[in-house]
């Protein structure tokens, strides 16, 4: 039973209303208004992602809902005038971005609102040591992410290394763990045998791997089979087909607007 | 490290319940889950992650700032006290004023308010008077050094490190960039 219905319920029942029988037309009404709300509220109750409309820190996110079968709503920030307004109305803790509205909370913090997500639709493990093994993985993959995220920012003089470093880091440092993990347990996913954000946040990275050079993941079996293990999977197949919120890389044009919106130069 | 004991090849490291643990946050997570200093339920689990996320992105400065060239240090402090009293100190006053209980979140100890105080003192070495606009973090500083645990960490002779100086950095830059 939905919290509204429960407390209406709790009010009908009290003291005062005793005298009327939860089948009338009372209750009945009261009920459906009850009920009624509860469903505004659901359907209000989709998240909503305040973002500029581009893929940055907010991807994972768009990501890890969209495996998780969750519909939601995108609000993107366009212009400077968009961007003091939402520092304005007071929703931001910390005045960043991500801000996702979700459950009667604003959540930011970009790891604060995926450990939310994942806890909520069981895709973080099923106890303590699960949930170390994921978040261990999970910060790995965050740290490479990062740098693929910043790239754009880079002054161009300087991009070719940059690149050469991710490109490095990818084939040394992260991608082979990730391939020792799943051939050490033989399993279809990185942590007790169950989808968890692990696969969802590597599944990304594979992506973006791919984008930046296919010829990287040659040497990781394992990782290319669970990547297509999970694009198949319904939620995830869904996100990856042309019109869904999957966010393109940026280019040039988007790059200026988002610079221009939050004021960097 | 010799025997492939680092995951990413990354320290901080550490060897507990049988597992050799990577990733700062990881280990943090862990310890405050094993420990009960992450809230009772889902909610507040999610209020300490998103304050504790704040303050490390703040931390995260002051960690920094002994490798910054020597003419830049002198700048990040001023950036790193400015984030501090606009960025980050407001919200927490704000929390501990609105609903006047001794911890952030929960009226119980929990990471949030441990990485909060760490963050707190790291900054009063290098800004004596940081606090001087907030009077509930001043309490708050007082109040949670006093728990017992903290209060012995707080004392010399205890594993807490002291603020770095020349030789950590070129210790540092020794071991990693022979």
């Amino acid at each position: 039973m939905m919290l509204v219905e429960k407390a209406g319920r709790k009010l009908f029942e009290s003291r005062k209303y005793m005298t009327r029988q939860p089948e009338t037309k009372c209750w009945r009404r009261f009920s459906e208004m009850c009920y009624q709300r509860n469903s505004e509220t659901t359907m209000a109750g989709k998240p909503k992602l305040h973002y500029f409309n581009g893929r940055g820190r907010m991807e994972s996110i768009r990501w890890l809902l969209a495996a998780a079968g969750v519909e939601f709503e995108e609000k993107f920030i366009e212009t400077p005038e968009d961007w003091d307004k939402l520092r304005n109305d007071g929703c931001l803790m910390f005045q960043q971005v991500p801000l996702v509205e979700m459950d009667g909370m604003k959540l930011v913090q970009t790891r604060a609102i995926l450990n939310y997500i994942a806890t909520k639709y069981n895709l973080y493990g099923k106890d303590i040591k699960e949930r170390a093994l994921i978040d261990m993985y999970t910060e790995g993959m965050a740290d490479l992410n990062e740098m693929i995220i910043v790239l754009p920012l880079c002054p161009p003089d300087q991009k070719d290394a940059k690149i050469a470093l991710i490109k490095e880091r990818m084939t040394d440092r992260y991608l082979p763990v990730f391939e020792k993990v799943l051939k050490s347990h033989g399993q279809d996913y990185l942590v007790g045998n169950t989808l968890s954000k692990a696969d969802i946040h590597l599944v990304e990275l594979l992506y973006y791997v791919e984008e930046l050079d296919p010829s990287l993941l040659a040497n990781f079996p394992l990782l290319k089979a669970l990547k297509t293990r999970i694009s198949n999977l319904p939620t995830v197949k869904k996100f990856l087909q042309p019109g869904s919120p999957r966010k393109p890389p940026i280019d040039e044009k988007s790059l200026e607007q988002a610079k221009k919106i939050f004021r960097i130069k | 490290m010799v025997g492939n004991h680092l995951l990413f090849q990354q320290v901080p490291m550490v060897e507990i319940d049988g597992m050799k643990l990577v990733q700062t946050r990881s280990i943090l997570h862990y310890i405050a889950d094993k420990h009960h200093l992450f809230g009772k339920d889902l909610k507040e689990r999610t209020l300490i992650d998103m304050y504790v996320e704040g303050t490390l992105d703040l931390l995260e400065l002051i960690i920094m700032h002994p490798f910054l060239k020597p003419d830049d240090q002198q700048k990040e402090v001023v950036n790193m006290a400015q984030k501090a009293i606009i960025r980050y100190f407001p919200v927490f006053e704000k929390v501990l004023r609105d609903h006047g209980q001794r911890f952030l979140v929960g009226n119980q100890l929990s990471l949030a308010d441990v990485i909060l105080l760490q963050t707190i003192l790291a900054l009063e070495e290098k800004i004596p008077n940081i606090l001087s606009a907030f009077p509930h973090l001043q309490e708050f500083t007082v109040k949670i050094s006093n728990i017992p645990t903290i209060k012995k960490f707080l004392e010399p002779g205890s594993k807490k490190k002291p603020p770095p100086d020349d030789i950590y950095v070129r210790t540092v830059y020794n071991i990693f960039m022979p």
